[in-house]
């Protein structure tokens, strides 16, 4: 082990590069990470304006593809949860549903000033916030945020995914 | 003829249901009973061609400062697509028995415009194919849009109760670091 | 309800080609929080059942608590595909209550934004519609078209897609040199673009097979469904809000109104696309013909500033203020009521206003297009097959933000 030890080098905190050897060795964590991060997948599920945007963000000129966000149609096969739009109290609990089939790792993030806190419809018939029954991860303000503001709220979603400890095992 | 005209030829035929003819900003609106109005609508859409219905909606006149005669109303906007004339008609309901007929047999479009009006104003329609509510949850208490019903709703509802304990139980299940 | 149906009865007798689906509200499909309670025979739908109002804000209830300046914001999350469109309406139902004086440039200016509005609504129709039955590329093409449309709404007003461009009494600030050039850069290539989508779908075999003869519905049919727009055209009958009843510039203008024959999806398609050269080339008029001049009236409610800088001004004094200001001047009446309809992309958008001479509306009531058309959709899909609902849920061009309000 000393010997290999000499040949490490560290390319960032935790991360290091055997030369030669063509190999990385860093805490399975960070590794896990990476991965996560890289490849986003949310589960489509645009309720009202918010959207269009995401839709927008999706196709050509903003391309999510090339952050590896890929839109699954399945929760199942989701993990992350873009609530692009008011949630009105009927909506609220199918959301719940949607939110309980993904399987972990799973991040919600909260896409336009609805979906934060209810935006203008302080009303009889919408919930005040998506975060009054589900844990929100990033929250996204703005009536509708522009694409480039989803755009930095997910990458927001993946500096967050980087930080995490230990998210992958029910034993950590 | 003109909608004018429409409203006088009304009148004629229905003697005693037409309790006034209002006019605001070159638009015609016809004050009636309640009782004839699917026969005032057959009339309407058959002798003058009022074929369209463009809009049909519930007013609560609860707070209502000018001039009144129910608190309730029926609005039925119609449209002539061939004569171009338009013609409101605004169907008077009483508070102690908020119902009216269906005019589901004229026009199959009205059935869903006839449910968003029992479940937001609390009309009943007779006759209706399946009144039930169509905008608000099967379950909600009271009609939102009657004037005393607070903005933000009075009584929070059942299923989003339930939902805030379903929350706060698998809450645990969430990952927290 | 728990009365036993035909189709219980058939599954306990072990006919397993009969099942009850609810398809949505979460679906790809679906334009939106809709849910169609399918009885299914195998893949034929023997009852069809759609449930709205998983995206209802309580629109009207919230009008009555704010004043007419303020409710113009909302009508941007009505239709929020063509916002523009939806702000014009809005604006010409209230200045028809309160009797407002529209100087002439801004009502070309209105034209010319709700052209470019259809012409936008139309652009995500056709991608969405494309995209469910199958051609994906349409979809992108059609957003390229589209962004191009909504970068020169944010040069106009700031706003891509919630725009609140119009004000009671005109519309917000005037065309820029740069919204000019690239207008008339957009309008010259866009007939082109147009063909483009057509030589990917028109002849299309595929597009043939799953649209013509779906959906189909008769002149007298559309009209007993309360149908509007390119849905009630397609069928045959000659209505449309610009040449029945025009408001603002329309009668100035020089368009043609294309009404289909035969009542099909194939038919409302062919209306639609027509309709967008249509709009382009009441935008080259509108670019030409422009005015100069004012673009706000005189008597426009202002918007009142706060006594003293900082200092909370009750709701009250607000309306009562902008509200002193229309009286005085002009001494009208504030009282009563009126229908105004526009044509909006999706059909026939009318408010239905009742004013009781306060400065907020007594009732506002929206008669939303999309509403009407979902309501339709029972009697449209007896005995169609799953896939050919999709196409008829594309075809009658629904936003639920507009249906359910």
């Amino acid at each position: 082990m000393g010997k290999m030890n000499s040949n490490l080098v560290e390319i960032e905190e935790g991360i290091s590069f055997i030369p030669g050897a063509s190999a990385i060795v860093a805490p399975l964590n960070k590794l896990i990470n990476w991965g996560r991060a890289g490849s986003i997948w949310p589960a489509t599920f645009g309720l009202a304006c918010c959207a269009i945007e995401m839709m927008v963000a999706g196709a050509s000129t903003n391309d999510l593809d090339r952050f590896g966000i890929i839109f699954r149609a399945s929760p199942r096969q989701a993990d992350c949860l873009i609530l692009a739009g008011t949630i009105s109290k009927k909506m609220a609990p199918v959301v719940r549903r949607v939110y309980d089939q993904m399987p972990e790792p799973r991040y919600v993030v909260a896409m336009g000033s609805c979906a934060c806190s209810g935006g203008i419809f302080d009303t009889y018939a919408v919930v005040q916030g998506a975060d009054e029954f589900l844990p929100v991860d990033v929250y996204i303000p703005g009536c509708p945020p522009r694409p480039e503001a989803l755009l930095e709220g997910l990458l927001k979603l993946q500096e967050k995914i980087l930080q995490e400890q230990g998210r992958w095992s029910q034993l950590a | 003829m003109e909608s004018t005209g429409v409203a006088e030829a009304l009148q004629k035929q229905f003697p005693g249901s037409v309790r006034e003819v209002r006019s605001h900003r070159g638009q015609l609106a016809v004050f009636v009973n309640r009782e004839p109005i699917v026969d005032i609508c057959r009339y309407l859409k058959e002798d003058h061609l009022m074929n369209h219905l463009n809009c049909l909606c519930g007013v609560d006149n609860l707070k209502r400062k000018g001039l009144h005669h129910s608190r309730f109303e029926v609005v039925y906007q119609l449209y002539s697509i061939e004569n171009r004339v338009a013609l409101r008609l605004n169907a008077l309901i009483p508070d102690d028995d908020p119902s009216i007929d269906s005019v589901t047999d004229l026009w199959t479009g009205a059935d869903w415009l006839e449910r968003e009006t029992w479940d937001l104003v609390g009309i009943r329609f007779n006759n209706h194919p399946g009144l039930e509510r169509i905008l608000m949850p099967s379950d909600w208490q009271g009609h939102p849009l009657r004037k005393e019903y607070p903005l933000r709703g009075d009584v929070e509802w059942q299923g989003l109760e339930e939902l805030r304990e379903l929350a706060k139980r698998l809450s645990k299940h969430d990952f927290h670091q | 309800m728990s009365q036993t149906t035909t189709l219980d009865v058939a599954v306990a007798n072990g006919d397993e080609d009969r099942y009850r689906l609810k398809m949505g509200p979460q679906h790809p499909a679906t334009h939106g929080v809709l849910r169609v309670d399918l009885d299914l025979d195998g893949e034929t739908i023997l009852d069809c059942r759609p449930k709205v109002g998983y995206l209802h804000r309580g629109f009207e209830k919230l009008a009555e608590h704010r004043t007419y300046s303020q409710n113009l914001v909302l009508t941007d999350r009505l239709d929020y595909i063509a916002a523009m469109a939806n702000n014009v309406g809005y604006c010409e139902a209230v200045e028809r209550l309160l009797a407002i004086e529209v100087p002439e440039r801004s009502q070309y200016l209105r034209v010319m934004v709700c052209e470019m509005s259809r012409i936008t609504g139309h652009l995500l129709w056709l991608a969405t519609h494309a995209l469910d039955i199958g051609a994906m590329t349409v979809f992108l093409y059609c957003f390229r078209e589209r962004e191009i449309l909504l970068e020169l709404f944010a040069e106009l007003c700031g706003a891509r897609l919630t725009t609140s461009y119009t004000r009671l009494g005109g519309v917000r600030q005037d065309v820029t040199h740069e919204f000019m050039s690239g207008l008339d850069r957009f309008v010259e290539q866009f007939p082109a673009c147009i063909e483009e989508y057509e030589t990917l779908i028109d002849t299309n075999r595929i597009w043939l097979k799953r649209t013509v003869g779906v959906g189909q519905v008769s002149a007298e049919g559309a009209v007993d469904l309360c149908l509007t727009g390119a849905s009630l055209r397609g069928s045959g009958v000659d209505y449309d809000i610009r040449k029945h009843t025009p408001y603002a510039v329309y009668d100035r203008m020089d368009f043609e109104v294309p009404i289909g024959e035969t009542g099909d999806t194939y038919a409302r398609y062919r209306c639609r696309m027509e309709e967008m050269r249509q709009s382009n080339h009441i935008l080259k008029q509108c670019i030409e013909q422009m005015p100069p001049g004012p673009i706000i009236g005189d008597d426009a409610p202002d918007l009142v500033m706060p006594a003293k800088p900082g200092k909370r001004m009750e709701v009250d004094t607000v309306t009562r203020a902008s509200l002193i200001k229309l009286v005085e001047d002009r001494n009208c009446y504030m009282e009563g009521e009126v229908y105004v309809a526009t044509e909006v992309p999706k059909g026939e958008l009318g408010f239905f206003f009742i004013s009781d001479g306060e400065g907020k509306p007594y009732r506002m009531h929206i008669r939303s297009p999309s509403f009407i058309h979902i309501g339709a959709l029972a009697s449209l899909c007896k005995g169609v097959m799953v896939a050919d609902l999709i196409a008829i849920i594309g075809t009658l061009d629904v936003v639920l933000g507009e249906c359910d309000r």
